[in-house]
């Protein structure tokens, strides 16, 4: 973990509510797809999680929907501003056991840090598909950047504005090697039920600090208690307990 | 001694910065990012008898200038913690800790108090009888004179070092408990735990916290923290441990002004890890600001 000061070089809509925001400073401490950073806002007391959507070098991608007071305000922030950020929070996903066809699937906001996961596993020479899970068009991003990585691509839409109607579910291929899965806990669990492969799964919980010390967002596991922000986000399959 | 030690109960402090229970962990997290051995002390993670869990999640909700726990005492027991805490501390802090207790009846608080008090690493154990997330025990023993006395008397009788009971502001006069524990054979009092509160989410219009009550506690409950350790300062003669909404090295000072000995940093370390690292390197400035030589020369504190 590191405390850094990024600064903003971009900021603006990608999608119907959603943002993107390019960072440059010190991310030296970012060491795996999937891991996450907190981020201070002004005025608001918590710091917000966000899932690292991609880093290259100094720069860092955040791509975030805008919920509350907090994503609100980080909206409204421009280009040349400061950013309090922790990062290199959380485990991140493991790449070593992802045979040579992994399928990536995220569901709304979840998307995000499968863009770096795909990055990572198609620089270590894999076939990956990905699943992008929608409710309707106009919040549809990032289908075309995985494209350009490689990725065998499928958008899926609730509403069937756009791809294939219905969930990340409805559009699993024959074949893959393992799963990564990343969005809301209904399609986690949907996820977890549909596939029969080996996966991780990335989960989302309040959270008080985000560095493992204060207990406020543990859960229980067929390992014992982890802590999502230091032990997760990223479970394995065999470890979940479904509680919610 | 240098201008910044103070002494709480008889042992040495290189200052008063106390990160708080809840918000520290074991301290591990913590020396991965800073050398630990710049604070005065710190209080671990409050320890029951059993280990547990805790309160279903979500258990953190935010609030202007603060924020709300349930996490119900979620920790591995006593014995992991002697077992495996405490030699993983030895190594990377070089003080005495201070062992937070808590316990759903008098036996366990006394089963606890007395395996740490043995613990060579302890310098105080600070009895939690304020946790207002637990249904059995915690803030139960803390809301009248008479139990608040019971734990007291019972603790005292099991160990020898120095004890401190941790009250809850969630009473109508803590300084008649803080008096009681005083009576009881306390050695120092802590004010205070946090404040019972709840938050809504309008989305669903269900509470945030899965419990639905959680403890306040950060910058907006300082000032009700300030008048509990005044309160008490004027109440009881034994050592006061000033808590609640501290996150500058002038909250620092006021705590000491208003009769703390020493003075613990709880929800600020989560917001900013390096928070009592920061208060520490602040306090000299903030001392020179005021024309204070010595913190110990404070009136307010005994
Ligand atoms: C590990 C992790 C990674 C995440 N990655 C992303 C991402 O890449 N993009 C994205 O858009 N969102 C992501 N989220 C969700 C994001 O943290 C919340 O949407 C955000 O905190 C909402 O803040 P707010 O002030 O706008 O909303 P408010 O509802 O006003 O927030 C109030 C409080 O609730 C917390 N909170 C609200 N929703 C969530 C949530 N879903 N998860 C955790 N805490 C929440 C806030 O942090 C804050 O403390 C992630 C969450 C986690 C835990
Ligand atoms: C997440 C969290 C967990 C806590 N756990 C404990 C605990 O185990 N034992 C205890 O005595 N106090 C506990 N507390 C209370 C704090 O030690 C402190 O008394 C309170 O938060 C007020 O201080 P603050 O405003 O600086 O946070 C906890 C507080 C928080 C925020
Ligand atoms: S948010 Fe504090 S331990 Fe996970």
């Amino acid at each position: 973990m590191k405390n850094v000061i990024f600064e903003i070089k971009e900021n603006f809509k990608l999608a119907n509510g959603v943002y993107k925001m390019l960072l440059s400073g010190d991310a030296s401490d970012i060491t795996a797809p999937g891991q996450f950073v907190n981020v201070r806002i002004d005025g608001l007391y918590l710091r917000r999680p966000v899932s690292v959507c991609d880093r290259d070098g100094d720069l860092l991608t955040l791509i975030y929907k805008v919920v509350g007071s907090g994503t609100e305000a980080m909206s409204k922030m421009k280009k040349g501003e400061k950013l309090d950020l922790l990062t290199g929070l959380g485990n991140g996903y493991g790449t070593g056991v992802s045979g040579d066809a992994p399928l990536l699937l995220g569901g709304g906001v979840g998307v995000p840090p499968l863009y770096l996961l795909a990055k990572t596993l198609i620089e270590e020479g894999k076939k990956v598909s990905v699943i992008l899970g929608f409710n309707k068009k106009d919040e549809i991003f990032y289908e075309n950047e995985f494209k350009d990585l490689g990725c065998f691509v499928t958008v899926t839409t609730v509403d069937g504005s756009y791809g294939r109607k219905g969930f990340v579910t409805d559009a699993l291929p024959d074949n893959y090697s393992y799963y990564y899965a990343c969005g809301p806990l209904p399609m986690l669990k949907a996820v977890y039920k549909a596939c029969k492969t080996g996966g991780q799964l990335s989960f989302e919980e309040r959270m008080g600090c985000g560095f493992g010390a204060c207990m406020g967002c543990s859960c229980k596991t067929v390992t014992g208690y982890k802590r999502i922000c230091k032990d997760g986000p990223v479970l394995y399959k065999e470890e979940i307990l479904w509680e919610k | 001694m240098g201008k910044m030690s103070v002494s709480l109960c008889g042992i040495g402090l290189d200052n008063p910065v106390i990160p708080a229970s809840g918000t520290f962990g074991y301290g591990l997290e913590f020396a991965e990012i800073y050398d630990i051995n710049v604070l005065g002390t710190f209080s671990f993670k409050g320890t029951t008898k059993e280990p547990r869990f805790g309160n279903p999640t979500p258990r953190i909700a935010e609030c202007a200038s603060g924020m709300l726990n349930a996490v119900g005492l979620q920790n591995p027991g006593v014995h992991h913690v002697i077992e495996r805490e405490l030699p993983a501390l030895k190594k990377v802090f070089h003080k005495k800790v201070m062992a937070n207790v808590s316990g759903s009846c008098i036996e366990d608080y006394v089963y606890v108090s007395e395996l740490l008090d043995r613990e060579d690493q302890v310098g105080w154990l600070e009895i939690n009888i304020s946790c207002p997330n637990v249904k059995a025990g915690g803030m139960g023993f803390g809301t009248s004179c008479e139990s608040a006395a019971a734990v007291t008397k019972a603790v005292k009788a099991a160990v020898k070092k120095p004890v401190i009971m941790k009250l809850s502001p969630n009473v109508t006069d803590i300084a008649a408990i803080a008096k009681a524990c005083e009576d009881a054979g306390a050695d120092g009092i802590c004010v205070i735990n946090t404040l019972l509160g709840m938050r809504i989410d309008l989305r669903t219009g269900r509470p945030v916290i899965a419990n639905v009550t959680g403890g306040v506690s950060g910058p907006c409950v300082f000032p009700v923290a300030l008048r509990a350790v005044y309160q008490v300062r004027a109440a009881v003669k034994i050592p006061v441990v000033g808590c609640g909404g501290v996150s500058s090295a002038a909250d620092v000072l006021e705590m000491m002004y208003a009769g703390a000995s020493a003075v613990e940093v709880g929800a600020a370390n989560l917001t900013d890890p390096y928070a009592c690292k920061k208060i520490i390197e602040d306090l000299p400035g903030v001392m020179y600001k005021y024309g204070i030589k010595n913190l110990s020369d404070i009136n307010g504190s005994k």
